[in-house]
């Protein structure tokens, strides 16, 4: 059998099946939306869904944002490739649900009302907090959401089987990239203007029982064709990969070990353990996960819905062991490469070859392809409409409302501006995502792990936890760890001096880890720290008041 | 959000903030967090630098092709449910009542 990509006549049958369930998505996802938005009248309806959501509808829906295009098609395509090493992201993803669930949800929950900035600005200076808290869920986010476009453009030219030569409606394949950035960009701005946090959520919780469904599905025609004998999947994939038992051993892609170059080994030695340290802290830091807490009546269902996030994204991530390492055995490590060189493409690619084994031939392929290739795109849509809520949820409430009318915005004024925010953020999100291509998705988000563990996480945790804390060591933390965190990305092998950086042709990179983690948020940390004892201000009275409400929930909104 | 808090509720919460029942609520929740907090992350930390540093150890196979490395990430899955479980139950049983009794107080 070939398992290159598909011959024409199965590649139309997808193209076609792929663009229907995806409309069919679109359709319902849309509707859902209308009927949200006519039930969205005040500023709680649009920022926080009314806060009417239970325990597991929020589960599934933080599920239904965390679970991106990164954790199917990037994780996937990892383990294919790397065998082991995509894992790691696996469990660190998982883990950070800790630092979540333990330190920040329902504090955070009984604190805030719309915004991350809600606690950090609880017992400072209004207007610079929210300032920086604003500029910094913007950059989180937007580094987040080139990530899901990435990985949207990347899913485009397999599905409609676009390679260079061929064209589809007269697009050659980057135009239907572009395309398909464009489609997804301008929908997303659909789903957030018009159906607000309510509309975003139930998009998150539909999508959510599709990606587990269609995972589900996958993961056991993988474990059916093994005899369900992991051993055996594990061997076949490790046999496939020709790198033979290094495979399933932890070192291809991370902690490389290079013969005779010690610095070269060291260094990504320690690239390994920032990726690590990056991935557990960034969790908390993610302005899009946070703002999900606002959408629950109390901490204690916040406290619920994180306990479900955790059985569903545990459950999820265990698949794509079998998706990865599935790809890798029955799909194959150079067809995927042939596709997509990072691996994003690997679950779809596997999708096929199982469609064709079970359920007859290229038909079936084709089938197969085009429900999961419909899944991810419902997942990268529903990853950038939450993105998009949250950023632009805080130009309005944090930037707009507190810092440009000093708290006199009236609440249809905040809830307009959001509404312009996201369009703007969306284009924005659109341009730069062009340029990003060949990264990996995975990885990607891996970066906005560490920009949002550094800026964000030492900000919040001192905030709730630190009595001394105070405006000036606000600040310091999340300006302090937020530009550590991008200035070293700039100045490293991602962005430029590497065959797959952003500017393969130029090289400025003097900075020689890729993720900025293990520099990044100890000196968020450290910044916050210094910025609060140069500083002599310090609200006890407001910190009794944060404490209290936050451990009791009294006066939450 | 950003009212000022007049006098008289920032008292009260001060009043709150130093009562025996309060700081003992403190105390109980963060004698439970924070080493819980040390303890996943030393755990997942020890994972992270014996995937760095002692790949011949991770490579050991145990039953077939399913080695150490495998069997030692799903410890974290398994570790991470279980904590979540566990802190659940804790503050169900231990936070929870004493937080209830004292918003309950407070919204006298």
């Amino acid at each position: 059998m070939n398992y290159y990509f598909a011959a024409e006549a199965s590649t139309s049958t997808s193209r076609t099946l792929t663009i229907t369930l995806f409309l069919i998505f679109v359709a319902i996802t849309l509707a859902i939306t209308i009927w949200a938005s006519r039930q969205t009248k005040t500023a709680t309806d649009f920022y926080a869904g009314g806060r009417t959501f239970s325990g597991f509808q929020n589960g599934m829906a933080i599920g239904g944002d965390y679970m991106s295009a990164a954790s199917f098609l990037g994780i996937a395509g990892l383990i294919a490739l790397y065998g082991y090493d995509g894992f790691l992201y696996s469990i660190g993803f998982l883990v950070a649900w800790l630092v979540a669930l333990l330190l920040v949800a329902e504090f955070l929950r009984n604190s805030g009302r719309y915004t991350m900035a809600d606690v950090l600005a609880f017992r400072m200076r209004q207007r610079p907090v929210r300032t920086a808290a604003s500029v910094s869920t913007i950059v989180v986010s937007i580094f987040y959401l080139i990530a899901q476009m990435v990985g949207a453009g990347a899913l485009v030219s397999l599905l409609l089987g676009i390679k260079p030569g061929v064209t589809f409606l007269g697009m050659d394949a980057d135009t239907a990239k572009v395309a398909t950035i464009i489609l997804v960009g301008a929908l997303m701005i659909v789903y957030v203007v018009v159906g607000g946090m309510k509309g975003t959520t139930y998009v998150q919780i539909v999508k959510a029982i599709l990606l587990m469904s269609g995972a589900l599905l996958m993961t056991f025609l993988v474990l059916l064709h093994y005899k369900f004998n992991l051993s055996a999947l594990l061997g076949d994939a490790a046999a496939q990969s020709g790198k033979g038992d290094s495979f399933l051993r932890p070192g291809l892609r991370y902690g490389v070990e290079t013969a005779g170059d010690a610095a070269k080994t060291f260094y990504s030695k320690v690239d390994l353990l920032s990726l690590g340290i990056a991935l557990v802290l960034g969790t908390a830091g993610l302005p899009h996960i946070l703002t999900r807490f606002y959408t629950v009546p109390t901490a204690r269902i916040a406290r619920k819905s994180v306990l479900w996030a955790i059985g569903i994204i545990g459950t999820f991530y265990l698949f794509t062991l079998a998706l990865g390492f599935g790809a890798a055995a029955l799909v194959g490590g150079k067809a995927i490469t042939a596709q997509d060189k990072a691996g994003n493409t690997a679950a779809p690619q596997l999708a096929q070859s199982l469609g064709e084994r079970y359920f007859g031939g290229e038909t079936g392929g084709a089938v197969l392809l085009a429900i999961i290739a419909a899944v991810a795109f419902a997942t990268i849509l529903a990853v950038v409409a939450g993105l998009t809520l949250a950023s632009s949820s805080s130009v309005a409430h944090d930037f707009y409302a507190s810092v440009v009318k000093r708290g006199a915005a009236s609440e249809r004024d905040e809830v307009r501006v959001a509404r312009i925010a996201a369009f703007v953020i969306g284009a924005v999100a659109i341009a730069l995502s062009i340029f990003a291509q060949s990264l990996n998705v995975a990885f990607l988000v891996a970066l906005a792990f560490a920009v949002a563990a550094s800026g964000n996480l030492p900000a919040i945790l001192y905030s709730l936890f630190w009595k001394r804390f105070n405006t000036s060591g606000a600040l310091w933390a999340i300006y302090g760890g937020l530009i550590s965190a991008i200035v070293l990305v700039f100045f490293s092998p991602v962005v430029s001096g590497s065959a797959t950086a952003m500017f393969p042709e130029h090289d400025w990179h003097w900075f020689p880890l890729s993720n900025p983690g293990i520099i990044s948020i100890p000196l968020g940390f450290l910044c916050g720290w210094i910025g609060t004892v140069i500083s002599k201000e310090n609200d006890s009275d407001k910190y009794a008041e944060l404490e209290v409400r936050s451990l009791t929930g009294y006066g939450a909104h | 959000m950003t009212t000022d808090v007049p006098p008289t509720e920032a008292a009260k919460y001060l009043a709150v903030q130093q009562s025996d029942e309060f700081a003992a609520l403190r105390k109980r929740l963060r004698g439970f967090v924070f080493p819980m907090t040390i303890a996943f992350f030393l755990w997942y930390a020890l994972y992270v630098l014996l995937s760095a540093y002692a790949r011949g150890f991770m490579g050991t196979k145990l039953v077939g092709n399913i080695n150490v490395a495998l069997i030692f990430g799903l410890l974290q899955f398994a570790s991470t449910f279980l904590i979540a479980w566990w802190y659940s139950r804790f503050a169900a049983r231990n936070i929870d009542p004493t937080a209830d009794k004292i918003k309950a107080e407070l919204e006298k």
